[in-house]
């Protein structure tokens, strides 16, 4: 599958530097198709989130070419917002507005970016909650859900932009064990739909069961670009091999 | 301590003819919530354009803004409310100097205006630290869900920074209050004005300034209890700050 289709990301020779002597990323190039899952996995401080936060230049970079949908990210000519509107994003912190109900979560950038009525809005904003899971939450505000709730909700927010593709940056990092597989189980689904996800994560349980193609990042380089199976079964570097045998002993 | 208590002054003529000398404290009183006012309209104004222009991307825009601030709170109150008053209309062409002198209740516009300004620098270094205690995903989601910068700050930012910053701003609000006392050097006829004249033409000092403190107690005791209410109004459920 993912080589019949077209690219839906697609990174060349990408390098991000802090300062000249501190390289986060140094020349990464992969791509995700269309209706791929890609799992982005490695060590603390290799990257990862960085380069998923250049997907949708969030974060900067100086050097190579991101296109997202065709579109150059770096073309003075092109419309970020509209282009980002485009992307679901979910965060570690889940970040949803504090000051604001789930409802309106759900609502505010459908009505400031895409210009939906506020009817629109709210029937498309309830549907997502009530797929995943929190219809009877509507009118609470995020600091009285839960973690795991927060992170189904920020899930939904992203969803209801109609995205072509998400990018999950550890979305589970920051929750409580027994959280995690309310938030996995949403991914999942969305991936069996066919969603086009980009997702940095430790949780190699969710790369198993969805993903296409596993990205092992170590030092700002991609050290193994390869099939869900062969990375699992066959990693290459040894700095793969001792990453998986680390997360994977217990 | 030879001294006459005369508690009854307040309801004895003054000799300006413009009433009673309770009369003269609340002509003052008058003057210092104008004052007051104003004043506080230009500092939230300024402040919270001069504090957001700091937390932009662009270095030219943080420049301009430290800038801002640098000038208004480093020069005494005093000094700037002599600069605006009688050192500007000199240097100003001749006619517009002289419109400027001329201008009816010109100690209370510029006196207003000056204590506005000075205050600005305070709230805007108040807006700042409220925009930087937010966690630097807050404005990376609404980015990121395709909000312009300027929609990030006004639906995502700033009504979070501004609930985080209320109890503060609250003492910068009672400051702006107190600092309307200064302008009595450049003529205002506020409420220590009133109080000092009162004291010349009775010699009853302590009655006075009693009544003085105790009005600017309950003025600014008053507003302490109306931004305790807008607090509470505007407390987000569950949400608990630094989490």
């Amino acid at each position: 599958m993912p080589t019949t289709q077209p690219a839906m990301i697609e990174l060349a020779a990408v390098s991000k530097w802090y300062t000249p002597q501190f390289q986060v990323l140094k020349d990464c190039t992969t791509s995700v198709s269309k209706g791929e899952v890609v799992v982005v996995c490695g060590p603390s401080g290799s990257g990862k989130s960085t380069l998923i936060k250049c997907v949708n230049a969030l974060e900067p970079f100086q050097a190579g070419t991101i296109r997202v949908d065709g579109v150059n990210l770096s073309d003075p000519g092109t419309n970020l917002p509209k282009l980002r509107s485009r992307i679901g994003m979910v965060f570690q912190h889940f970040e949803l507005f504090p000051h604001l109900r789930i409802t309106e979560n759900l609502c505010l950038a459908q009505e400031k970016v895409l210009g939906r009525s506020r009817d629109e809005a709210m029937t498309k904003g309830m549907a997502l909650l009530e797929r995943v899971g929190l219809k009877d939450h509507a009118l609470k505000y995020p600091g009285q859900l839960s973690g795991g709730q927060q992170q189904r909700v920020a899930i939904a927010r992203a969803l209801a932009m109609d995205p072509i593709a998400m990018l999950f940056d550890e979305p589970t990092s920051a929750l409580d064990p027994e959280m995690i597989t309310e938030v996995l189980d949403v991914m999942v689904e969305l991936a069996r739909e066919g969603m086009t996800m980009m997702v940095v994560t430790h949780e190699m349980g969710f790369a198993r069961k969805v993903a296409h193609r596993v990205i092992f990042m170590d030092h700002g380089e991609i050290i193994e670009d390869r099939a869900k199976d062969e990375f699992f079964s066959s990693p290459r570097s040894d700095r793969a091999q001792l990453f998986l045998s680390k997360i994977l002993s217990h | 301590m030879n001294y006459n208590w005369n508690w009854g002054i307040f309801w004895e003529m003054n000799p300006e003819g413009s009433g009673t000398y309770l009369t003269l404290l609340l002509m003052g009183l008058r003057w210092t919530l104008a004052t007051a006012a104003l004043a506080a309209i230009i500092a939230l104004t300024f402040g919270a354009i001069v504090g957001v222009i700091r937390t932009l991307p662009a270095r030219w825009a943080v420049l301009a803004g430290d800038a801002w601030v640098e000038f208004f709170r480093n020069i005494p109150l005093l000094v700037q409310l002599f600069l605006w008053y009688f050192v500007v209309p000199e240097l100003l062409p001749k006619a517009a100097g002289l419109w400027l002198k001329t201008l009816p209740n010109s100690s209370f516009w510029t006196g207003a205006i000056g204590i506005g300004l000075f205050m600005s620098s305070r709230v805007a270094e108040q807006v700042k630290a409220g925009i930087r205690s937010l966690p630097r995903g807050q404005a990376m989601a609404g980015t990121a869900l395709g909000l312009t910068t300027a929609q990030t700050y006004r639906y995502v930012i700033l009504p979070m920074a501004f609930r985080i910053i209320l109890p503060p701003l609250t003492s910068e609000l009672l400051n702006t209050v107190k600092n309307t006392s200064v302008a009595l050097t450049i003529g205002l006829m506020e409420l220590t004005a009133r109080t000092r004249a009162m004291q010349e033409y009775s010699f009853q000092v302590f009655e006075a300034f009693t009544a003085a403190t105790l009005i600017y107690l309950a003025l600014n005791a008053s507003l302490t209890f109306l931004m305790r209410r807008l607090e509470k109004a505007v407390a987000v459920p569950g949400y608990v700050a630094g989490k």
